[in-house]
């Protein structure tokens, strides 16, 4: 170590420390960014689905602002608000309600605003979950090989295998979970699962590099190369499986709400639930009762869908187009 | 090839253990116990309910209690089902699997071929409007909120256009007075549907070996004498009409489900038919002057295969937990719904009995993969 340190002064010190290190580094980032960003507006897939997201989010920002000041709480709270003024219930779409009421007077809009943000909720927990367990997995296993590496891949077959939604029928079922069990559930369940396998055989192409042997020849603890070399070329890929796991928690929260096995007070799964149990499930002439919810548990598992693959373009080149 | 698939076998086995250990574990560590269904009566003192625990063997440690039921799951017994009392959960099974696996086959076999030849063609028109709509449309239909697809499905095919019954396995009003039971057409069904497809598959086979203007002529004679086989047979035997009922219901949640899993198919096969085309022997079999098609066909979509052969043991799970959502929204009677009504009502013994069929039925249809991808691909075998 001593060794290293003590080189004989380069020639061109001097001219290197013009610009200090952390400056080049941000501007390296910089470009990088502003060639990914160009790739990814490239594919009016990717933009289609950040666009989507993005009206999403805004609703979640919405909210809160329209609930205590335009729209009076007894009314229109999404689970316990009730208008009376109308004489039946669900009633179709009017200047008061723009998306109608649903079978116990309840605001649909504000329903399908309130639900945005368990959505994303749900989402973010369930991917960031994925997102440190892949991660730390697949680096460690690469990394070290051996029984480490049996002992998890043979984890990831098993958890490609299990059926989730089914699984967590019979979990919801038995004991009462909650948006953020779920979400924990749902992350481990996919971080365990294929996003191993993938960031795992990604990490295996980043082990042989000659910087890594370059980090050991310096002294680089296992610790060190893991943290600072391998898993920092492991966030593209990881963060592309994010998408993925996003996608994927929507639809399996919807699902098991639409079953009512999940303890929450509202999802966009439980008012598709709620028109199951008052009847009006095949009753397509009310279709505020059913469509605005399938179709934003739809929209926004296909935006995250549509980035991820935008961002798969980026990450893996053998996709783009010549 | 032996060694390689035997060895698969045995790596089969050791996960289905595993599974149904950790099944049972985690249905173990739940609050209350299989007892407390029996228990709860209050006339029950507690010295007889203490006698019960013992008789049920509640009161054995846990490891003891999983070595005797795994003993009795070898032995093919899996207990008594609470909620169709007093059959067994085995009995259950044997009745309601074949319905599952009936729609669960159909609809991979079905949406795999369409999902290929889609995402071939897909790959070889590459650019403008045609790929992205597509490529939208498939996108939408994997992401569909499954269960209101479903309802989308049954609204426009059964309840607006009435082509098809709105879910169910039968339509009572047909059954009535029928001389026999609908397990006894159901099974003949499978047989012979069974039969007809083995007959054409080595009607296909046999065809393909012989030279082009017979081929044709071979493979729809074989079509032809297959189905009108199928048709006569049920023609003759007289519940022909009970058997039309059930195929009329299963038309439906076919449909659904193929939909649902060929949209993947399409886009994995169309990114893994753009990775080949830009493979050397494409631009060999181009300047050799191939015909477009040809090239196609053969030089490119059979190197495309492979992933899409993988991703089967990969989209597995994604398929059987299709076949729970579509079962529920068609009021299909297999396991998916026996699964989740079991899990509702706390019939702990059917759910275990259901997700130990789930297990082995994701390990069969994955040990199948597997030996496909080798016959597919040689690298495997060898290794």
């Amino acid at each position: 170590m001593a060794d290293v340190t003590q080189t004989p002064p380069q020639p061109s010190e001097s001219l290197a420390l013009e610009v200090p290190i952390w400056q080049k580094r941000i501007r390296l980032i910089w470009r990088q960014v502003r060639n990914n960003v160009a790739l990814f507006a490239e594919n009016p897939i990717g933009l289609i689905g950040l666009g989507i997201i993005f009206i999403y989010a805004m609703m979640i920002v919405i909210y809160p602002l329209l609930i205590g000041n335009v729209w009076d709480p007894n009314i229109y709270h999404p689970v316990v608000g009730i208008d009376q003024s109308l004489p039946f219930h669900p009633a179709a779409p009017s200047s008061d309600h723009l998306l109608g009421t649903d079978p116990l007077g309840r605001d649909i809009l504000s329903q399908l605003m309130f639900s945005t943000r368990t959505a994303f909720i749900l989402g973010i927990v369930a991917s960031t979950v994925t997102l440190i367990v892949a991660t730390s997995i697949g680096a460690v296993s690469a990394y070290y090989g051996g029984i480490v590496d049996t002992i998890f891949m043979r984890t990831a077959d098993l958890m490609i295998m299990t059926p989730t939604i089914t699984i967590l029928i019979v979990l919801g079922a038995l004991i009462s979970l909650d948006i953020f069990d779920l979400a924990v559930v749902i992350g481990l369940l996919s971080g365990l699962g294929a996003a191993t396998i993938i960031i795992k055989s990604q990490a295996l192409t980043i082990k042989v590099r000659t910087y890594i042997e370059a980090a050991r020849v310096a002294g680089g603890s296992n610790f060190h190369i893991i943290t600072k070399h391998i898993i920092p070329n492991l966030l593209p890929i990881s963060f592309l499986y994010m998408m993925f796991t996003v996608s994927a928690a929507i639809g399996i929260e919807a699902v098991l709400s639409f079953f009512g096995l999940l303890d929450i007070r509202m999802s966009w799964g439980l008012m598709i639930r709620t028109t199951e149990y008052s009847g009006y499930l095949l009753d397509f002439s009310k279709w505020w009762l059913i469509f605005p919810a399938s179709l934003s548990i739809s929209l926004l598992t296909a935006a995250f869908y549509l980035v991820g693959r935008a961002l798969d373009e980026i990450v893996n080149p053998r996709l783009r187009k010549r | 090839m032996r060694r390689y698939v035997i060895r698969r076998i045995f790596q089969n086995i050791l996960t289905f253990f595993l599974f149904i250990t950790a099944i049972y574990f985690m249905l173990d560590a739940q609050p209350g116990d299989f007892g407390d269904i029996y228990l709860s009566d209050p006339r029950l003192t507690p010295e007889m309910r203490q006698t019960l625990r013992a008789q049920l063997g509640l009161d054995r440690p846990v490891h003891e209690r999983y070595a005797l039921w795994l003993y009795n799951l070898f032995q093919g017994d899996l207990g008594t089902s609470y909620s169709n009392f007093p059959r067994d959960v085995l009995d259950v099974i044997i009745e309601r699997a074949p319905r599952t696996l009936v729609l669960f086959i159909t609809a991979t076999i079905s949406a795999y071929y369409l999902g290929f030849v889609a995402g071939k063609i897909l790959a070889w028109r590459r650019g403008g409007f045609t790929e992205y709509s597509t490529t939208v449309a498939g996108v939408a239909l994997y992401t569909v909120f499954l269960p209101w697809f479903a309802l989308m499905m049954v609204w426009f095919f059964a309840y607006t256009l009435g082509f098809f019954p709105i879910g169910k396995f039968l339509d009572p009003v047909i059954w009535r007075g029928a001389p026999v039971d609908a397990n006894y057409v159901f099974h003949r069904m499978l047989v012979s549907v069974m039969i007809t497809s083995l007959f054409i598959f080595a009607s296909f086979s046999f065809a393909r070996r012989l030279n082009p203007g017979q081929r044709r002529i071979t493979i729809w004679l074989g079509v032809a004498i297959g189905l009108g086989g199928l048709l006569l047979y049920w023609i003759t035997t007289g519940v022909g009409r009970y058997a039309f009922d059930i195929a009329h219901h299963l038309i439906l949640p076919i449909l659904t489900l193929t939909l649902v899993n060929f949209a993947g198919i399409m886009l994995l096969t169309r990114n893994s038919m753009l990775e080949t085309i830009r493979e050397d022997y494409i631009t060999t079999a181009r300047a050799k002057g191939l015909k477009d098609i040809v090239i196609r066909d053969k030089h490119a979509s059979r190197n495309a295969m492979l992933p899409v052969a993988t991703s089967f043991i990969l989209a597995l799970a994604f398929v059987l937990d299709g076949g729970v959502i579509t079962e529920t929204i068609f009021s299909w009677p297999g396991m998916g719904l026996t699964l989740l009504t079991a899990a509702q009502v706390n019939d702990i013994p059917m759910v275990i009995g259901a997700l130990v069929f789930t297990g082995f039925l994701a390990l069969t249809a994955h040990l199948i993969a597997d030996i496909y991808y080798a016959f597919l691909d040689p690298r495997i075998r060898y290794t």
